[in-house]
């Protein structure tokens, strides 16, 4: 099976060809909005971040910002620094040059004299951008090019018991045509860290799932906060998940059942052909989102059993639920109905029905949340502002 | 007809799959074959129902492993949530 896709200078593979407005921080994130309104083919978003964050803070903000650059779903990119950030331009540029050599332009506020002249550089340099993309002829690529980001959020039992299934499935299918799959949510593991680090393909990768596992209870102990206090949600609650574990233990279905071959942290390049890899991200679906495609993934499957609307600016997400209600309650928001495998469906044929929504997804074909114009994200944060 | 389903043969509940009454019969399938008990509450579709009584401070088990610790004694047949079931954090390194 092959896609059509775009290649790009540095040898990667996008789905879709648009130009970023990237801000390199909240005091330039209004001013991307208003210059990505002003081109059509570019996108944007709310950068919350960028100053005053601890390193380790400003390390997760510029590994989503020179990841989203680099992401191939991506053109080219125009860079928009306020100037006193701590995010720096050329830090960012740098960040960037490391990860691509695609198309980059930089506009700095404060150097630009104000708003209004640096949305007008700004606006010319990504007009300019997006009529050489507009250019680009696509091409067959196989299977082997894709990075797949998996991701639930608002689940309930038919996600362990359906749509994350089918999601593994996918990944299995995909891992087998020789592309990368990515599962997510280290919040998500607790509890069934111990049947992934079974599946570890080697004695670091072990160590490193329950590393992170550790990491992030850790992390969320130095202020007096136990996971469990945010997980199961009342939405999962509501739906029918009883405890954190139960959570976990439907939440890993989505790598399906190939071994594990690297554990990324958060918004680190994963590599193509990988096979099944794991990155550390919370379970908090926007930044979650925001990290695998950081990482390079083109493409997301994301399950919920509530039925959840969100997207994302570079990357095209397929939502599947495993709840025939959700289904019809959320149909403007749900691409896929796996409900049928809890009621004697066929996996075989779900997945290659899936996979087969995958290639057109691929191909250009528009999914619900991009059809709606869902855009939202976050960048995970381990502290306080300095 | 089936109105639950239980993931692995270990699990001590199963998920309805269809909503359940109080007094309905609940039926799933162990092995292809039909295993019959009575809901003695309501339980919600997708929600969990105990097929075997569990002991209050024995592990609640669904797709083979733990998911909790029973809170208070729960008899087959109840339903099986929040208000009967407490997370507990394992040591999983050492099932490894």
């Amino acid at each position: 099976m092959e896609f059509y896709g775009y290649r790009r200078p540095d040898g990667r593979v996008g789905i879709r060809n648009k130009v970023l407005i990237l801000p390199a921080s909240i005091c330039a994130s209004d001013t991307t909005r208003i210059i990505s309104q002003q081109v059509v083919g570019s996108v944007t978003f709310n950068n919350q971040q960028g100053c005053a964050q601890v390193a380790p803070d400003q390390q997760l903000t510029m590994d989503v910002m020179a990841g989203y650059a680099a992401n191939p779903n991506i053109y080219g990119t125009v860079v928009v620094s306020l100037g006193c950030e701590n995010c720096q331009m050329d830090l960012v540029v740098k960040a960037i040059q490391e990860r691509t050599n695609k198309p980059l332009k930089q506009v700095i506020i404060q150097e630009a004299g104000g708003t209004l002249k640096a949305i007008d550089m700004a606006v010319r340099y990504a007009k300019e951008m997006v009529e050489e993309a507009s250019m680009l002829q696509k091409e067959k690529f196989p299977l082997s090019e894709l990075i797949l980001g998996t991701e639930c959020g608002g689940s309930d039992p038919t996600s362990g018991l359906a749509a994350n299934v089918l999601i593994g499935q996918l990944s299995d299918m995909l891992v087998e045509a020789g592309a990368t799959s990515i599962l997510s949510e280290t919040t998500e593991f607790i509890g069934a860290e111990h049947i992934l680090a079974r599946r570890a393909a080697t004695p670091e990768v072990r160590d490193r799932i329950f590393d992170i596992v550790h990491r992030y209870e850790k992390a969320l102990a130095m202020v007096g906060e136990e996971v469990r206090k945010g997980n199961p949600s009342p939405g999962n609650k509501a739906g029918g998940i009883t405890t954190l574990e139960e959570k976990s233990l439907g939440c890993i279905h989505k790598g399906g059942h190939s071994p594990v071959m690297e554990v990324y942290d958060y918004a680190k390049q994963v590599e193509p052909n990988k096979g099944l890899v794991i990155m550390d991200t919370p379970g908090h679906d926007p930044s979650s989102v925001a990290a695998m495609v950081a990482g390079g993934a083109q493409i997301v499957v994301f399950s919920s059993g509530r039925g959840t609307p969100t997207g994302n600016p570079i990357a095209p997400v397929i939502k599947i639920t495993g709840n025939r209600i959700t289904y019809a309650n959320m149909i403007d928001n749900m691409d896929v109905d796996a409900s049928p495998l809890i009621y004697g469906g066929d996996l075989q044929e779900m997945g290659e029905e899936l996979l087969k929504l995958v290639v057109d997804v691929a191909s250009g074909k528009q999914t619900k949340a991009e059809s709606l114009g869902y855009t939202e994200m976050a960048i995970a944060r381990v502290c306080n502002y300095v | 007809m089936r109105n639950a389903m239980i993931i692995d043969g270990k699990d001590n509940v199963a998920v309805a799959i269809e909503p359940i009454a109080k007094g309905d019969a609940v039926t799933y399938a162990v092995d292809g074959k039909d295993v019959t008990i009575t809901a003695v509450q309501d339980v919600i579709i997708y929600h969990k129902i105990a097929i075997r009584d569990i002991a209050k401070g024995e592990p609640v088990v669904k797709y083979g492993e733990h998911i909790g610790i029973a809170s208070q004694d729960i008899k087959t047949g109840e339903h099986v949530h929040t208000h009967n079931v407490e997370g507990h954090r394992e040591n999983l390194e050492e099932k490894v």
